[in-house]
């Protein structure tokens, strides 16, 4: 198989948690493989990320720059075209950054791509049979790539769980002579932190949380009230802040908050990877949901196909029962 | 300014319940609700914002057959000006790349200042975007729920990032945007609407219209295929309460109660 290279996603200093899960997806494509880590960046924050990633990478290529110091998927993409030999494999996080950069990047390498993986089933020839999923998590699908020039690959962060006792003291190689001189016609201005809002999700024990299944602004009443009675804030999915019907700040998710409640009352939410993803603390998942098929009741405790509109004011009028005889 | 969004029809996930067929090699297909990608809508919202504050034209395009021209429409009575179909036997069996490579022979034969896509669609991997950019040359960003036209070289553009931040950039004309949903509010689309553009002619591009070389392009050139389609075994899987929904309010009270959620 081809040399697997890791780009290595940072922020103030250290590096992410995918760092050692894109070792652990390297090795499923080749069980021998030692894959080498690419960061990019700037001053000390860049070199405290090398520092640590000795830990559990062999090899490790530094790339320092001024320009560098936020990443812009386009002044990387131009630097790694410099130095990743051609033929190999490319793993990204699949997150707001590699969105950004993966696929342009395998156009440059003229290599293969294909994105969000969640498993990889391994290599036959210069063949690599991988896992998607698709219709928001509904089904899955086996997908070949041919890597005979190689692979750029974006893995789904928390798919793949980093291996034990990994231990490599590995070297740092600068590679910031071979990449020149790098211009972009996209250049970073600000970043416009979310606003708190009104009620903060992130302090609740109980969490209602309505998805697309609420179908119009009026049934967000229908999830308040009951939130209300148990006293629990209301959450949501990406679609409620899309249509406008609840702010931003009340949005759990990858793009969104991240809670850990008790209680989290999934009502109308399909379940997608970004939604979960803000769900930690491994809360009590109550999944209400028309679809039989929604990904939500692989991963909930407690599942009932229902419709939301009429059960969750009969799920109210128990709770105020309830209060009203203790 | 002159832009052109980039579009697909899709089953929508949200109207459908996907299953296998009974070969294991697709999904069922029989019964599925068609939609335009959630994310192209915006697409073209944003689109016809733009163009209704510094004027210019919104063209759709979307790489698919017959059937795929309803989206078209759809769009066009939104207020997209024109809209083209590229159609041929040649492009079955694209991968990202190919699709890319389509869509770049079409923008080619035009002038365009602005290319936009929706993110991702349900069955993609929201990669078309950021091939089509970099085959082109042209800037990039994806994940894009901001656009202010400060000129007519650049744009100042939001995209989002991780905890609802939101990450501003300049970016230089022509360029290729993907668009997150919650961008705008796309316009209603009433029948009417739809009936006032039934008759429009669109036109349909063929590979050779294009001057596409065929090997780059279809099911022989692409280097990434599905094989199958799967329903995997995840975890144990949630408890299903089966009862009537009195039963079911009765559990899920005694549940919240059990595990701390009642005080």
């Amino acid at each position: 198989m081809a040399r697997i290279f890791a780009y290595i996603a940072h922020k103030g200093g250290a590096h992410d948690d995918t760092a050692a899960e894109l070792i652990a997806a390297a090795k499923k494509i080749d069980p021998t493989a030692s894959p080498t880590a690419i960061v990019l960046g700037w001053g000390a924050d860049l070199d405290g990320v090398c520092a640590t990633l000795r830990a559990s990478y062999k090899e490790v290529w530094k790339i320092a720059h001024e320009s560098l110091a936020y990443p812009n998927a386009e002044l990387i993409r131009k630097a790694l075209v410099k130095v990743v030999p051609p033929g190999s494999i490319v793993l990204v996080p699949h997150e707001h950054f590699g969105i950004d950069l993966a696929p342009g990047l395998s156009i440059k390498l003229n290599a293969a791509f294909v994105s969000d993986v969640l498993a990889i089933e391994g290599a036959e020839g210069s063949f690599l049979k991988v896992v998607r999923q698709e219709f928001g998590g509904q089904v899955s699908a086996h997908v070949r790539c041919d890597v005979t020039s190689g692979l750029v690959v974006t893995i789904r962060p928390g798919a793949f769980k980093p291996l034990e006792g990994a231990a490599a003291s590995g070297n740092v190689v600068d590679k910031f002579a071979e990449v020149g001189a790098l211009t972009a016609g996209r250049r970073y201005l600000e970043t416009v932190v979310a606003e708190v809002g009104d009620v903060d999700i992130t302090k609740y024990n109980v969490l209602v949380s309505i998805g697309r299944g609420i179908q119009e602004k009026d049934n967000v009443a229908l999830a308040q009230e009951l939130a209300d009675a148990l006293g629990a804030a209301v959450s949501c999915s990406r679609p409620v802040v899309d249509a406008k019907w609840l702010e931003k700040s009340r949005q759990v998710g990858s793009s969104g908050k991240t809670v850990k409640p008790k209680v989290y009352l999934a009502c109308g939410i399909s379940g997608s990877f970004q939604h979960l993803a803000g769900i930690k603390g491994s809360p009590f998942l109550i999944a209400i949901n028309k679809n039989p098929r929604a990904p939500i009741f692989q991963v909930a405790d407690v599942g009932i196909v229902d419709d939301i509109l009429e059960f969750l004011p009969e799920l109210t009028n128990k709770v105020r029962e309830m209060r009203r005889v203790a | 300014m002159e832009i052109l969004v980039c579009a697909r029809r899709v089953p929508d996930t949200s109207e459908n319940e996907i299953a296998l067929n009974s070969a294991g090699n697709d999904i069922e297909r029989g019964e599925l609700v068609y939609s335009i990608n959630e994310p192209d809508n915006y697409a073209v919202e944003e689109a016809l914002q733009i163009t209704a504050k510094v004027g210019g034209q919104v063209t759709v395009v979307t790489v698919g057959g017959e059937d795929d021209e309803e989206i078209l429409r759809r769009e066009m009575a939104m207020g997209a000006t024109q809209a083209a179909l590229i159609s041929d036997d040649a492009f079955q069996g694209s991968d990202g790349k190919g699709i890319a490579s389509i869509l770049k022979a079409f923008v080619q034969k035009g002038k365009y200042d602005l290319i936009l896509t929706g993110v991702q669609a349900d069955d993609g991997g929201a990669q078309v975007g950021g091939m089509l950019a970099a085959m082109l040359d042209y800037p990039f960003a994806a994940l894009v729920n901001s656009i202010e036209v400060l000129d007519c070289k650049k744009l100042k553009i939001g995209r989002e990032i991780a905890g609802g931040n939101r990450e501003m950039n300049e970016i230089d004309l022509p360029c290729v945007l993907s668009i997150q949903t919650g961008i705008n509010e796309p316009r209603y689309v009433g029948m009417r609407g739809i009936r006032a553009v039934a008759s429009v002619p669109i036109p349909t591009h063929s590979a050779s219209d294009l001057a596409l070389d065929p090997s780059t392009v279809g099911g022989s050139a692409a280097k990434v295929k599905r094989v199958d389609y799967f329903v995997p075994a995840l975890g144990k899987g949630a408890e299903m309460l089966n009862g009537s929904r009195e039963e079911n309010v009765d559990k899920v009270l005694e549940l919240v109660a059990a595990k701390g959620g009642l005080k």
